[in-house]
């Protein structure tokens, strides 16, 4: 990860705000994406995941939903934040790309795919029908799609689960943008179309230099595809760093409890363990540390006081009052 | 194209609705209470007279007969013969199907250019005081009989304002233009209604779906995703009410016709009616039968090529 920073997302921040008050969806939030680097977002259901992805593309879900505060910093140093429509419309699709985990219903039923590439080719390189049908070809062999001259007149309901999701692969592709936010792509396919997906992703990076950003649930696909890990828990990051770091040698307590349990950890006893407890919803956040509700090692410290997110060694940031590593090395 | 493949057999499956229909006109036309030989005739006639008018048009066979001749004559491209004008029903019909379809036709095309607009500015600016004005519009739209609505645009428009005139259908085309505005506006402004409602719900669901999400995403300007991601899914829900509505359309026409007193076969039919003329009723309730199912087949030939997961 030499690459030249990309993307900056700056204490990021969301409100929810309607008659009866407003409350803080996402708190704070703030990571770096380089060129050529894939960084996963891992965390429960709720956490923030697609809505850090929705604030950075000014795409929130609802009216309701504002963001409060913070940066997203891009190559040029200009805040998407503060964009007008016009620069909005050219970062989206030819800076930053998209793709979720249900392409059947993110894709247009009635127009085929070919056209719904095309379609973006024309209208951000005013490019004319031939040259942009041309192009939309050969995104579609890229992206691995056979017999792309036939399948380009197809819909979307024509097309396997595995195809339909190269075919948005296709369409976010459409105009080469550095950038592509992937928000739980796989989760939804078997597990043979699931790796052939992420094999396509990996060898997109290579050959293009395509950053991305790719959120999950599932540790183990973090560690087959990610260089950097962000680690979220109720609308804040906990812990952010290179891979085998966070995976190896977790130091917040709910990064700890993720990779305890992977199913493919170390240890096999066939028994998974859980974080007992539910995570807090929006409306009621706990005081201090969020996660201290579940936490074991939790202490009056960490119900009174919110744990900063601290770099602790180069590159590896965590918030927490007692590490869980250090923890571990005292016990020892 | 095997998609298209219904094209085929489903006019197969049609002949058992139109031989239902035409059982039904036959016996519901016969049971009009009267004698269309003493309509015909007037009151005071013999009864040999009543008998020979009765023979001539076959009215004295028993009934089961007589819908034998009716299907025959069908077979043969006929309806038989107008008791009252003694000419072919299927020629009457012909002298008086153009004012009607100019004004099914007329109604349908002024509806979609009232509805789409409306729906499209109430859906994009949902909330406004534009929303709140086209929906109160066309809730109340729904309220108003066609004959209310057509008696005060003639008030206002050809009695007021002298616009357009009160009667009649004209000779040449723009003579014809000048009298179906009115009687176009008032079935379309009833059919705009129905279709701005529908159509402003749908356009707000496919403005919140995935699809123009996705849409927005990939950097295309809301104008652009309005038009050619919501507007063309919204409108696959739309081609079917308006198939569901032609029926309505179409007995709507009865009434618009005798208020404007517009020589088509509304106004045909409504004369038939009053004067036991069998043949006529028949007639043209059958052609009017065929013409809803003709437009039902349209529909769906229209909903396979707008919504390509659609199979029929
Ligand atoms: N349209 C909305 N209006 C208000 N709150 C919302 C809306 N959508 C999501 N939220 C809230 O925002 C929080 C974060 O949701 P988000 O969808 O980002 O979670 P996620 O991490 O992507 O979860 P998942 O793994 O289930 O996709 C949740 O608490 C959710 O209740
Ligand atoms: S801050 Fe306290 S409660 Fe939160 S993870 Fe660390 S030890 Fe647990
Ligand atoms: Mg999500």
């Amino acid at each position: 990860m030499t690459g030249a920073r990309i993307l900056s997302v700056e204490n990021l921040s969301v409100a929810y705000e309607d008659a009866g008050g407003s409350y803080n969806i996402l708190d704070d939030v703030s990571f770096t994406l380089r060129k050529g680097e894939i960084l996963g977002i891992v965390g429960e259901s709720g956490s923030g995941k697609s809505m850090t992805c929705r604030a950075l593309m000014r795409l929130l879900p609802s009216s309701r939903l504002r963001e409060t505060g913070g940066a997203v910093r891009l190559e040029d140093g200009r805040d998407v934040l503060g964009l007008s429509q016009d620069e909005l419309s050219e970062v989206r699709g030819r800076r930053i790309g998209m793709i979720f985990q249900n392409p059947a219903s993110h894709l247009d039923p009635v127009m085929s795919i070919g056209r719904q590439i095309a379609e973006s080719i024309r209208y951000h390189r005013k490019l004319g029908r031939t040259e942009a049908w041309a192009q939309m070809l050969d995104i579609l062999r890229q992206v691995g799609i056979p017999d792309p001259e036939s399948r380009a007149n197809a819909y979307t309901h024509e097309f396997s689960g595995g195809m339909r999701q190269r075919a948005m692969i296709a369409v976010a592709l459409a105009c080469d943008p550095d950038i592509l936010i992937a928000d739980e792509p796989t989760t939804a396919l078997d597990v043979t179309v699931q790796a052939q997906i992420l094999r396509l992703l990996q060898q997109l990076r290579d050959e293009r230099g395509l950053s991305i950003i790719f959120i999950t649930h599932d540790l183990g696909v973090v560690y087959q595809l990610c260089d950097t890990v962000a680690v979220m828990y109720a609308g804040r990051l906990c812990e952010y760093g290179p891979k085998h770091e966070v995976i190896h040698h977790p130091r917040h307590h709910y990064t700890a409890g993720l990779v305890a349990c992977q199913p493919s950890s170390e240890g096999g006893t066939g028994l998974v363990p859980t974080i007992p407890g539910q995570p807090p919803s929006p409306r009621d956040m706990p005081m201090g540390c969020r996660f201290h509700p579940r936490c074991g090692a939790a202490d009056a410290l960490c119900a009174a006081r919110q744990p900063p997110l601290e770099e602790s060694q180069p590159g590896h940031s965590c918030a927490c009052h007692h590490p869980a590593d250090l923890v571990a090395e005292a016990e020892a | 194209m095997n998609r298209y493949r219904f094209v085929l057999y489903r006019p197969i499956q049609l002949i058992p609705v139109l031989v239902g229909i035409s059982v039904i006109t036959f016996v519901l036309v016969r049971s009009i209470p009267g004698d269309p030989a003493r309509v015909l005739l007037g009151p005071r006639t013999t009864e040999s007279a009543l008998a020979r008018v009765r023979e001539q048009f076959g009215l004295d066979e028993p009934l089961w007969l007589q819908y034998f001749y009716f299907v025959k004559n069908l077979f043969k491209g006929e309806l038989g013969k107008s008791i009252l004008y003694k000419v072919d029903v299927l020629k009457l019909i012909a002298t008086r199907i153009e004012p009607t379809l100019v004004l099914v036709i007329g109604s349908v095309l002024l509806a979609l250019l009232i509805a789409t607009p409306m729906a499209a500015i109430a859906a994009r600016r949902r909330g406004s005081w534009a929303d709140h004005l086209i929906r109160i519009i066309s809730t109340a739209g729904l309220g108003f009989p066609a004959f209310w609505l057509a008696i005060m645009l003639i008030l206002l428009f050809s009695v007021q304002l002298g616009w357009f005139p009160v009667t009649g259908y004209g000779r040449t085309f723009w003579d014809k233009v000048h009298h179906m505005t009115l009687p176009c506006l008032t079935t379309g402004l009833a059919l705009a209604a129905v279709l701005t409602r529908n159509l402003r719900a749908s356009m707000l669901a496919e403005l919140q779906s995935d699809q123009a999400t996705a849409a927005r995403a990939r950097g295309l300007p809301e104008t652009f995703v309005f038009w050619r991601h919501v507007v063309p899914n919204s409108l696959v829900p739309t081609v079917n009410l308006l198939a569901v509505n032609i029926g309505w359309l179409i007995s709507g026409s009865v009434v618009i016709e005798t208020v404007f007193a517009i020589p088509g076969m509304g106004q045909l039919l409504v004369r038939g009616i009053f004067t036991r003329d069998y043949m006529v009723v028949q007639g043209v309730a059958m052609v009017f039968a065929c013409a809803t199912v003709l437009v039902n087949f349209l529909a769906d030939i229209l909903t396979v090529t707008i919504d390509p997961r659609v199979k029929l």
